[in-house]
This record gives structure tokens, sequence and C-alpha cells, in this order.
């Protein structure tokens, strides 16, 4: 992953990762992260690069096992993925993704 | 009575709160300075102080519902906070279990410098030997043959008291809701220890676990001696929990979370009883501190300086206290209200109020301001 402003010269397929403004310190205060891809990626791999890039944003995400956390909802092209693949989704090169936390609580 | 810091140690109250820590500093224990909130919007449900080796490490389990559950610390009072980036506290992978809670964060004696535990949700122990930054789970207690008959209290299913006694072989859990038990291996192996505890609300009331103990403190100076809160019962063991017996004769009612220990002087032990089972209340609506300073034979209501009427409970760990001369007593309540007494119990001040509701307290004199 890499910063969204970083300049490229050639056009390369990405896909970007935009992050609600509460995460964005824990990526050195990105709003967007874009992740090359020639083809095709589960959403899950995304956010395997993303733990990789930055492990405590990861953590937030997904727990130890994988799985997302219950109020943390992502969205590919404005579909939430749960009602998709869940994170088996697959996001195509030029997609966006969205994370949102869910708005619920007292 | 108040007994000032030394000019190169003052007291510290963390507070920790379903929205965010607070952490209070005194001189004198009469007037506090808060800070906060540190962790806006997370719920803060354990918190240790470790001072050992010469240095104050503040330890906090924080949980967010949105973005889940970690462990903090800070050297520094609460200026500076790191996470390590990995996580403190994280299920090995073939156990496929995820962290949801941690609630209790316990740093041993200090002759073991660099051991904390940890008691988390699901129900599970874990301890660490870098002070705090990195935990390993204790699977013996996780591989126990019991653990798919533990359930669940209102709260969640937690290990929230650990006691470990002065050769660190001797180890008690206790959690909600599974019941005591021990160690007699430093943690390798484990047995309930739960006779003579009710569970009014089983089909057998005397099970060997099931128990649904609300907490357990170490008696001071005598070794094998521990106190229980229970849901309905307050209990003595002098013989390392082998066996359990009743001290609830003088309380006003034998339900309540708080069971606490004076850091040095034998059979003193402090508890805040609530009616329940139905009304969850301090009796009458008339919040008050019980104190034994014979093992728990004759109980002293305290409550000078507490409001008149208060309707908001005091959870388990939710009360602390501190090692100064006079021990220092300090409980916050469901409403927001944090009171702190510098004699042992027998008046409180505000030392907060209006806060979100109060889930633990720990206080601590520490080195520094």
């Amino acid at each position: 992953m890499s910063c969204a402003s970083g300049r490229q010269w050639w056009p390369v397929p990405e896909i970007a990762l935009l992050l609600p403004s509460v995460l964005q310190p824990l990526a050195g205060g990105q709003s967007v992260l874009v992740a090359p891809a020639d083809g095709p990626v589960t959403v899950a791999s995304l956010l395997d690069a993303v733990a990789s890039d930055y492990a405590v944003l990861g953590r937030r995400l997904r727990d130890e096992t994988g799985a997302l956390r219950r109020f943390v909802n992502i969205y590919v092209d404005g579909d939430e993925v749960r009602r998709l693949q869940g994170l088996d989704t697959e996001v195509l090169p030029g997609q966006e993704v969205l994370v949102i936390q869910s708005v619920a609580g007292g | 009575m108040v007994r000032m810091a030394t000019a190169a140690e003052s007291f510290v109250l963390a507070i920790g709160t379903k929205k965010g820590l607070w952490l209070a500093t005194s001189r004198d224990r009469q007037e506090w300075s808060l800070t906060g909130p540190h962790f806006l919007m997370s719920e803060i449900p354990s918190i240790g102080i470790d001072t050992r080796e010469g240095r104050t490490r503040i330890l906090v389990g924080v949980r967010s519902p949105h973005w889940g559950p970690t462990v903090a610390h800070s050297d520094d009072l609460g200026t500076t906070w790191t996470e390590p980036e990995q996580g403190a506290i994280k299920f090995p992978e073939d156990t496929g279990a995820a962290v949801e809670r941690v609630w209790q964060i316990y740093p041993d004696a200090g002759s073991r410098p660099g051991v904390v535990w940890a008691g988390a949700e699901p129900i599970s122990l874990w301890k660490s030997t870098d002070g705090g930054e990195h935990f390993e789970l204790n699977r013996g207690l996780w591989d126990h043959p019991h653990r798919s008959e533990w359930g669940a209290g209102y709260g969640g299913a937690a290990a929230h008291s650990i006691v470990v006694d002065s050769s660190g072989e001797t180890v008690h859990v206790a959690m909600s809701t599974g019941g005591v038990y021990r160690s007699d291996d430093g943690g390798t192996s484990w047995e309930a220890r739960n006779k003579g505890i009710s569970a009014y609300f089983m089909p057998d009331p005397n099970p060997e676990f099931g128990q649904c103990v609300h907490k357990i403190a170490a008696d001071a100076a005598v070794e094998g001696r521990l106190y229980a809160q229970n849901h309905h019962g307050v209990y003595r063991t002098d013989d390392n929990a082998d066996s359990w017996n009743s001290i609830a004769g003088g309380l006003p009612a034998d339900f309540g979370f708080v069971m606490l220990t004076h850091p040095r002087r034998d059979g003193t032990a402090w508890v805040v009883p609530l009616k329940a089972d139905g009304e969850r209340i301090p009796p009458d609506g008339r919040l008050a501190v019980h104190r034994t300073d014979d093992a728990g034979n004759t109980w002293k209501r305290l409550s000078a300086g507490l409001p008149e009427h208060e309707y908001n409970s005091v959870l388990r760990d939710a009360a602390s206290v501190d090692a100064a001369e006079p021990a220092g007593v300090y409980f916050g309540t469901r409403g927001g209200t944090v009171y702190a007494s510098a004699d042992e119990g027998e008046t409180f001040r505000e030392v907060a109020s209006h806060l979100p509701d109060v889930l633990c307290v720990r206080a601590a004199v520490v080195a520094g301001a």
C-alpha cells in the first residue's frame, strides 16, 4: 500500500482503500491507501496488505482469527461485502474500497 | 487523616470508564487533579499500575465496540501511550479464538519483576514476562476439560481475578462463571476449588464448578487465606480454597461485586453490598462500604462522606486500595462518581462526578508527580 499522493510516471492499475478519519492516524495520517493490482484481488488479501504495512490498523479491522470485526463495514464500489462474498469478495483494479464503522451505540 | 506524599512521590488514581480513562494525581489524597479522557469512546475494563523496578507503568485494557480490544501502556503517567504493533494479547491460531475484552491486569510480586498476569474474555489466563508488552496464553487453563461447561456472566465470560502467592507456585483465578480454580505448580495444571460456595441458581446448588464468583482477594499476611464476594454469598477460606465458609453475617446484603484486602494488615477486607438479586442497588438506596478487621467475623458500616441516596452499583474492579499508611480506599459507581478515602474507609470525599460508568479503578503511591 502506498500514499495516494505519490507521483506515478505511467498508469498502473490500482485499488483505493478509503479510511474514516478516526483510523487515519494509524495509516500515517493518510485518508486513502492505494495498492497496485494487475487483476482482481480479494478483500482479505487487500486487508492482509494493510496489516503488513500498518499492523495496528489491521488489528482494528479484523480480529486475530482474520474475521472482520462486527461493527466494521467494508464496501466495494458501494456494496457491503457481507452481502457479497464477505472477505472473499473480489475487488477489480480501479475499484474503490470504503471502510465505514456502524453508526450504532450510545 | 491527611498523609502527605513525600517529596519524591505522589498518589495516582486511574479511573477506567465506559467511554475512556481519566487519571487523577494528588499529594495528600484530599485534592485531586484530573487529566482525560484518554482513549475517548473506548471502554477501559482493566488497569494495572506497575510500580516495580523503579518506574511507574500504567497498563490499560482498552476496548472499542468498533475497533476491538487492545492493551496499551504508559511510562509517563499518561502523557504518551504505547501499543505493541502486533498486539499484547492475541490467541494462538490453533485456538480459533479471538480476544473480546481484557478484564484484569495484575502485576505480580516485586520479587518477580516483569511478570504481569492478565485475565480475558473468553475465559483465559495470560502471563507476560516483559512488563506487560506481550502475553502468552496459559494452556493449562485453556485446555481444561471443564472449559466447555463454563458459562458467561451477564457481562461476559471472563477470568476476572488473579491471585499469586509469595512463592509463585500457588495461583488462584476466579471466573464468571466457573468459580475458583487453583494451580499448585505455577499455572501448569488447574483444579476447581469451590467447596462451600453456593450456586443457588443451578440444579445442584453445590456443584464442583459453575459458581458465579464475582471477585476474590488474598489476605495480606496470612498465607492460604482468601476472601470471595460471590453472586450472593461472602466467603473466606483458610486452606488455600480447599474449603470456603460464609462470612456474610453482619452485612446488610450478601450480594455485591467488590472484594478488597489491606496491603499489609491481616484480617482486613472491604466489600460494597448491593441488595440484589432483583434490585441491584445499595440496600435501601443507601451506599456504604463495609470493612472487617477480624477476617469477616464482624463488619463495620462506613458511609461518612457518601451521599444520602445512591442507586448506582459498584462493579467488581471499580474499587481499589493503595499501599500507603493508612491505606487509601477508592471506588467508582456506574453513575460516574468516584470517591476516595485516605483513612481506610472511615471518611470519603468525592474525586470526580458525572463521568461515564466507572468500570475499574486502580490506585497507587508512585515515584514523581
